[in-house]
């Protein structure tokens, strides 16, 4: 039963409060704080994928005038086995370390070996062209598949996966998980189906480039400025990684323009204070676009194999799925996520999940939205609309007959609380497009997906003003609209206008501990934090007034904006001109790890055309479908899904990493990883459903993540039923199709 | 040997206002806008015009910030974000995407308005695909262009009716 049931504000669409400042150019971003006497940090960065440092000598680029500092990987503490506790899960400081800059050994192509700092841009470019890095190279491998024979060049001779001790391999993680006894419930299934799939590493693509800026003070204070979905996981990490205290280093979060995961971690922010700390002048570093597709984020390239088995009604009775997840150079943590969620749509209690991480050299994979869930989603959902048209059964039927809901137990092992995928399955079975006739040469795919959602630490600080308004202070980068959802939920508290509440992003110091905006969260438990920090100021404003009137608090209401007492009211404002000497300042502040997670689910309609010439594929109509919960902001509810869905579609149909033999990629630029623009996409229509969380006081679900899940395999089935030729290797580009349909 | 400190002079119409910059030979107008004369709005993604974030107008015509060199600006008139809202008022497509919920991160929005305010100027009443293919060089990663390209549809339909009444 939620705390709250009726709602004013919620649900409703204003003007979120950032807008302003975003469509008139006037909000900062990471590039766009400029500090005093600041000059500029430069990375030298590796032309080999896997290589030895032999030397590195800056004394040229050190006498350049106008060079102020130079630093390598020995200006860092070396990692040694410390794991930091990020939040969103633990990263090894020797995971996390040599993507900031090596120490050592190159391990992929662009890895940062050593970096300048001058007093012009073109300076420190120039300077870092004179330090001469002289390298043994080594033999590259990039193919997963490569880097697991026998042959392969091994890039950590010192790590040993648990289970497999015997000698060093590129393995970086193996988990297998099993239900029941799957292999005999696939004798005795009628209908048993095995296939395999791939998806290729792909980059989150957010259009503003890693910036930040950094001054350390003669009293060894860092003040830093960055692009981040998590400022306290930036002060955390460049501490760690730098050596620095904790305590000393205050991050203030830039406006992030996107990031989907890839801005929940390091890479320049500790070079930049390195600098900065040694040139004695603030230091500003901003990411070339290249770099940015090298150097960062790359979601894992994964290849997944699916067996399914099934009675003639459609009862799924065994599943059996692998899937091999390219981790990149360094232990990024892709294995586990499609072990344990793989079959989470479905009842089973028959089933085999393993996942597999291995090392190559590439760029060390970071969480991209709904993190490893729809490589594996791309298999599982394809498997299931193939065993479906084996059953010959409608594809949302026979999920719907295997559909988790409440009190079933998934590879987790945790029953779901009220969960809503039978929801989401019922209105796509009755949604107009759905029943809709497919067009004439087109195809039609649908797909569902989870997402498990996060709840962590969050905060919120409500600071009430003199004339009645209100500044909330919170520690989450707003990355999709959350100030808005923070001023909605204090809004219905609290009984006062939106208008009159001002959410900020605080730095470090200025508001308790967030972790970050990632695994959906924000909405769910920074909004919590929100709403518990709300309720106190009501409790607060109905003593003063009980006070006042004389009465027991306890008899005081509160409503529309106001106590109340019999004939007698006083309103939020008038609590707020008064509160010099009705107590004090009214101020309140309310932490929380959040318990509430719930999580979501959607279900995406696809139809697609394909141009059996040129093998182009239009997107014709799409349907995006997905229970929030509570929407609290419906309009960027929408706009999750719309975003989600357009990203899936990219990696369907266009987006992949490109390597040469020599570990460089091919494809660095906007030009040549094309992700969708406006004229690829039709509208995106959507439907909110909302199945209320009952452990949220507003119903609310994560929304940000799932609308990626599904995608990919809705848009591969109706691929499939327009081009006739039946594709699992993603992305389904021109020349693949044109080459499946003239048999090359 | 490079000579950082030679700097041409370059006068300019800027958002209707005479300015006078200095700025190297090779530098592009994205990096001027934004580090000489402190017009951050325009956005630098990619710096080799396949983003469009960076999107103003040089004589009325719609053009990537970060391929024309600063130098090549002298005498023209240049309008960047900063100059869309005319006396504190804002321009129908800033006030429809607020009202749409047509931008996320934002990080784009500058280079989408600048690009739509130009579509309209060209085209009053363009169709949906007309605005598709004229935002084909505006990425945007957040909002999968639903909600933009509605705001940018409306905003056009509310000018027209103006315009006609």
């Amino acid at each position: 039963m939620n705390a709250y049931q009726e709602f004013s504000v919620i649900g409703s669409r204003p003007v979120r409060p950032d807008g302003l400042d975003k469509v008139t150019g006037r909000a900062r971003y990471g590039a766009d704080l400029n500090m005093q006497g600041q000059i500029y940090g430069h990375i030298v960065r590796s032309p080999h994928a896997h290589a030895i440092i032999q030397s590195i000598d800056c004394s040229q680029a050190l006498a350049m005038e106008g060079v102020l500092a130079v630093m390598t990987g020995k200006d860092l503490p070396v990692p040694g086995d410390s794991v930091l506790g990020s939040g969103e899960g633990a990263i090894a400081l020797k995971d996390l370390s040599p993507m900031v800059m090596s120490q050592g050994k190159v391990l992929f192509h662009a890895q940062a070996v050593a970096a300048v700092a001058a007093t012009s841009p073109e300076l420190a470019a120039q300077a870092a062209a004179l330090i001469a890095v002289s390298y043994e190279v080594l033999p590259a491998v990039t193919d997963m598949h490569e880097a697991l024979s026998a042959e392969a060049p091994i890039l950590h001779a010192d790590r040993f996966p648990h289970g497999f001790p015997e000698e060093p391999t590129n393995l970086a993680a193996h988990i297998s998980l099993v239900v029941g006894e799957p292999d005999a419930a696939f004798e005795r299934a009628d209908v048993v189906i095995e296939q395999t799939y791939s998806v290729p590493m792909c980059h989150q693509g957010y259009i503003e480039p890693h910036a930040c800026v950094a001054r350390v003070d003669a009293a060894g204070q860092v003040d830093l400025w960055c692009s981040t979905q998590g400022h306290f996981t930036v002060a955390q990490y460049t501490a760690a990684l730098t050596g620095i205290d904790v305590g000393k280093v205050k991050v203030t979060a830039s406006e992030i323009g996107g990031g989907f995961g890839g801005k929940t971690t390091v890479y320049l922010e500790p070079v930049a204070v390195v600098l900065a700390q040694k040139a004695g002048r603030p230091v500003k570093m901003v990411m070339d676009r290249g770099d940015v597709f090298r150097v960062t984020g790359p979601a894992p390239g994964a290849q997944t194999r699916v067996k399914l088995g099934a009675m003639r009604d459609g009862q799924l009775v065994a599943a059996d799925v692998e899937c091999v997840m390219d981790s990149g150079a360094y232990n990024g943590n892709p294995a586990g996520i499609p072990a344990f969620m793989a079959t989470a749509c479905y009842k089973f209690t028959n089933a085999r999940s393993t996942g597999r991480a291995v090392y190559t050299n590439k760029p060390k994979i970071h969480a991209y939205r709904a993190p490893s869930v729809p490589q594996v989603t791309l298999g599982f959902e394809l498997a299931m609309t193939e065993l479906a048209a084996e059953l010959d059964m409608d594809p949302l039927a026979f999920r719907l007959k295997n559909a988790v809901e409440e009190g079933d137990v998934n590879m987790m092992g945790a029953p779901y609380n009220r969960i809503g995928l039978r929801e989401c399955l019922e209105v796509a079975s009755a949604h107009a497009h759905y029943n809709a006739p497919v067009a004439e040469g087109e195809g039609r795919g649908v797909a569902a997906g989870y997402w498990i959602n996060a709840g962590l630490q969050s905060s919120a600080t409500l600071n009430v003003l003199s004339d009645g308004h209100l500044a909330i202070l919170t520690g989450s980068p707003d990355i999709g609209g959350s100030r808005a959802s923070m001023a909605l939920m204090a809004a219905e508290v609290l009984g006062i206008p939106f208008e009159h509440i001002h959410p900020q992003i605080a730095a470090t110091d200025a508001v308790g501990h967030c972790d970050v905006t990632g695994g959906s969260r924000t909405t769910l438990a920074t909004g919590q934090a929100v709403i518990q920090a709300a309720e106190q100021c009501v409790a607060e404003m109905c003593r003063r007034a009980a006070a006042e009137w004389e009465v027991e608090a306890g008899v005081v209401t509160w409503s529309q904006g106001a106590a109340h007492y019999g004939e007698q009211s006083l309103t939020f404002e008038a609590l707020a001109r008064r509160a010099g000497t009705m107590g004090g300042p009214l101020t309140f502040s309310s932490s929380l790890t959040a318990s509430s997670a719930a999580p979501s689910f959607g279900v995406h309609i696809c139809d697609a055309k394909v141009d059996k010439e040129t093998g182009r594929t239009t997107i014709t109509r799409y349907t995006a479908i997905q229970d929030a919960g509570k929407a609290i902001h419906p309009a960027y509810v929408e706009g999750q899904m719309q975003g989600g869905a357009a990203q899936g579609i990219g990696w369907a149909l266009n987006e992949e990493y490109l390597y040469d033999e020599n570990g460089v990629l091919e494809n660095p630029g906007f030009l040549d990883y094309r992700i969708p623009v406006a004229s690829d996409l039709p509208f995106i229509d959507t439907v909110i459903v909302e199945v209320p969380n009952p452990l949220h006081p507003f119903g609310v679900k994560g929304v940000g993540e799932v609308p990626i899940v599904p995608p990919m395999p809705a848009v591969a089935e109706a691929v499939y039923r327009s081009a006739g030729v039946r594709l699992r290797d993603m992305p389904l580009n021109p020349p693949k199709i044109v080459a499946a349909l003239t048999g090359q | 040997m490079n000579k950082p400190l030679n700097k041409m002079a370059v006068q300019a119409t800027i958002n209707g206002e005479p300015t006078a910059f200095l700025c190297s030979p090779g530098q592009v107008l994205a990096e001027v806008l934004r580090d000489e004369l402190e017009l951050i709005g325009t956005k630098i993604g990619c710096n080799t015009g396949d983003c469009g974030a960076c999107s103003v107008l040089v004589n009325d015509r719609l053009v990537c910030a970060c391929l024309v060199l600063a130098a090549e600006v002298e005498g023209q008139a240049v309008q960047t974000i900063e100059g869309v809202a005319e006396g504190g008022v804002l321009h129908p497509v800033q006030q429809k995407l607020l009202e749409h919920a047509g931008l996320q991160c934002g990080i784009c929005t500058p280079g989408v308005v600048v690009a739509a305010k130009a579509l309209i100027a060209h085209n009053p009443n363009p169709t949906e695909e007309q605005a598709r293919f004229w935002l084909a060089g505006n990425l945007c990663r957040c909002t999968g262009y639903d909600k933009i390209i509605r705001a940018v549809l409306d905003a056009a339909r509310q000018m027209r009716e103006e315009a006609g009444a």
